[in-house]
């Protein structure tokens, strides 16, 4: 370590959907590397410290050869212009900035635009759309919660300041005594790092969330539940008549809810029913309920998406306006059923977590990569960016899991560009590409008038 | 002898610090290649912490090595895994109109790997 050091204080840390903001970091000017770190969880010390700048890595290839960044945006450009069906997927590791121009390069090139909340609270997305969102933020949860129920989750892994900065020992306005003030209950089929932490630990039979839920919605309506609840689900009737009486008479309850109800069989059915439940509560108290947000701003992936498209995720471009429709331009479907024939991977890796049907159909079509390291995605890709990491190496905005923004303050600088300006080259060159084509085409108006300026 | 158990893929710590060192590293393909099962379950298969397992479904196989937990931790005839690539080998692509491949609580076959 050498004496050249940088103390930044306020850093953001993207690792997870925590975001949290209130981390030091202490650089190695001289090394390019962070090498200490305060406030941060085991996650987040693993994504400072682990972070360096590989020397031998090259910004831009094409085919595995070291190539200049302007040849690998022509043929990044060239290669999506081409496509009959090109997709973008991925941004969830990705600046709000760099995630509106991917949104902008699918537009334009009328393809389809795709994030990882397809394979991960997709359908939570869909549950919003048909149910409504009972929602907060977490500094609403911290100052009032008095109770809290994890379903489906295991925040000590994967969120593991989720219970200190938010939701379980945090002291708020109204939650003096932090948890002495809360009651936690965590519903779970296996007992996680996270279960010690709870007050109530309900472990129900495996696939048995929407009945559960269903049936607490009917005991808090105050419907009669069938006997042989217990021998359905695994919990007996008074444990969920319990659970409806606390969830009735708090102050301010909230549902985390993770990939426990999202990825099993029931999806967005097991999803909708949280959120109905949630909304029952209102009834009687005041209740939320709130995903845990996996990547550092995946929030903000369906938020730009959203906002530009009027859709959260798996959109679709090739009617020259939006259509959403999970299922069939989710990217998972699309590469499964052979039908993507070029592909922009940003900040993600589908070649290492995709089923094995979509890698195979992946492996056999051009792909462009944006990624921070190596990947099993960047390995095999045709055009393969190597940009620097958000938040370390790069400013921009994300959005914390409760659609709250937050500024990035980088740490230090990278030789990599960030991916905003690599895909503001794509997205120009695109641009100038699909242009050219109309004007070949006889264009008019407002086309042919940017056409002229762009020969200009 | 082969015999069904329930997958559980998920998230883990040591799976979250191991992809920060990178998903090519020797530490995350242990993690992600890492079975932990409820130890009567491990005992009737005799089964000892660290032996190979193969796990197989209609979608595809992989092979992985096992590690017990305590009965009360990890209900009988389930497993669980660090999502990484031999957990994607088992996925279908299947997302019955969602976008979202069923990912936990898949069935599958486990059966010793002779030494």
């Amino acid at each position: 370590m050498s004496e050249n050091i940088k103390i930044v204080k306020n850093a953001t840390c993207t690792f997870c959907g925590c975001v949290c903001d209130d981390m030091e970091l202490h650089v190695d000017l001289d090394e390019n590397r962070i090498v200490k770190t305060k406030k941060a969880c085991v996650l987040g010390k693993a994504w400072f410290l682990e972070h360096t700048i590989e020397k031998d890595a090259h910004a831009a290839m094409i085919d595995g050869k070291k190539v200049s960044m302007e040849e690998a945006i022509e043929e990044a450009a060239q290669t999506l212009v081409k496509a009959k069906f090109p997709i973008t997927y991925g941004l969830s590791d990705s600046t709000s900035e760099a995630q509106r121009q991917a949104v902008a390069i699918s537009d334009i090139v009328k393809g389809n635009v795709d994030t990882t909340s397809s394979v991960c609270h997709g359908p939570t997305g869909m549950a919003f759309q048909g149910v409504g969102e009972s929602t907060s933020t977490l500094g609403e949860v911290k100052n009032r919660a008095d109770l809290v129920i994890y379903w489906g989750a295991n925040p000590a892994e994967s969120h593991p300041r989720h219970f200190g900065r938010y939701s379980v020992t945090a002291k708020g306005m109204f939650t003096p005594n932090g948890k002495k003030d809360r009651t936690v209950v965590i519903v779970d089929v296996r007992k996680t790092k996270s279960s010690p932490v709870a007050d109530i630990n309900i472990r129900p039979k495996i696939g048995k969330d929407f009945e559960i839920l269903w049936a607490l919605r009917a005991l808090v309506k105050g419907k009669k539940v069938a006997d042989d609840i217990e021998e359905q689900t695994g919990i007996s009737l008074e444990t969920l008549e319990d659970l409806v009486e606390r969830m009735k008479n708090c102050r301010f309850g909230v549902f985390f809810f993770g990939m426990g109800l999202t990825m099993p069989r029931g999806r967005h059915f097991n999803t909708g029913a949280l959120l109905a439940l949630a909304t029952d509560l209102n009834e009687f108290t005041h209740f939320v309920a709130k995903p845990l947000r996996g990547h550092g701003n995946v929030t903000g992936a369906d938020n730009v998406v959203s906002w530009q498209t009027g859709y959260p995720f798996s959109v679709n471009f090739n009617r020259g306006y939006p259509r959403f429709n999970p299922g069939e331009f989710s990217t998972v479907d699309l590469l499964s059923k052979g039908e993507a024939d070029a592909a922009m991977i940003i900040a993600s890796d589908p070649a290492s977590n995709f089923p094995k049907k979509a890698i195979e159909h992946l492996k056999s079509i051009p792909v462009i990569s944006l990624d921070t390291k190596s990947t099993l995605t960047s390995k095999d890709a045709h055009v393969a960016f190597r940009v620097s990491t958000y938040g370390i190496n790069t400013t921009g905005t994300v959005y914390r899991m409760d659609d709250v923004p937050i500024t990035l303050n980088p740490a230090f600088d990278s030789p990599f560009p960030g991916d905003e300006e690599v895909l503001k080259g794509i997205k120009k060159r695109v641009q100038e590409l699909m242009l050219a084509r109309h004007n070949a085409n006889g264009a008019r108006g407002e086309a042919k008038v940017a056409a002229a300026r762009i020969q200009e | 002898m082969a015999e069904k158990i329930i997958l559980i893929p998920g998230r883990s710590s040591k799976q979250g610090t191991s992809l920060n060192q990178g998903k090519l590293k020797d530490e995350y393909i242990a993690v992600t290649s890492t079975l932990e099962m409820n130890q009567d379950d491990m005992d009737r298969l005799k089964l000892v912490d660290g032996d190979e397992v193969r796990l197989i479904n209609d979608v595809g196989e992989t092979i992985v090595r096992c590690l017990g937990k305590k009965p009360e931790d990890l209900p009988h005839g389930t497993a669980f895994i660090p999502y990484g690539p031999p957990s994607s080998q088992l996925m279908a692509s299947d997302t019955a109109g969602s976008g979202m491949p069923l990912s936990k609580h898949m069935e599958v076959e486990i059966e010793k790997i002779s030494a």
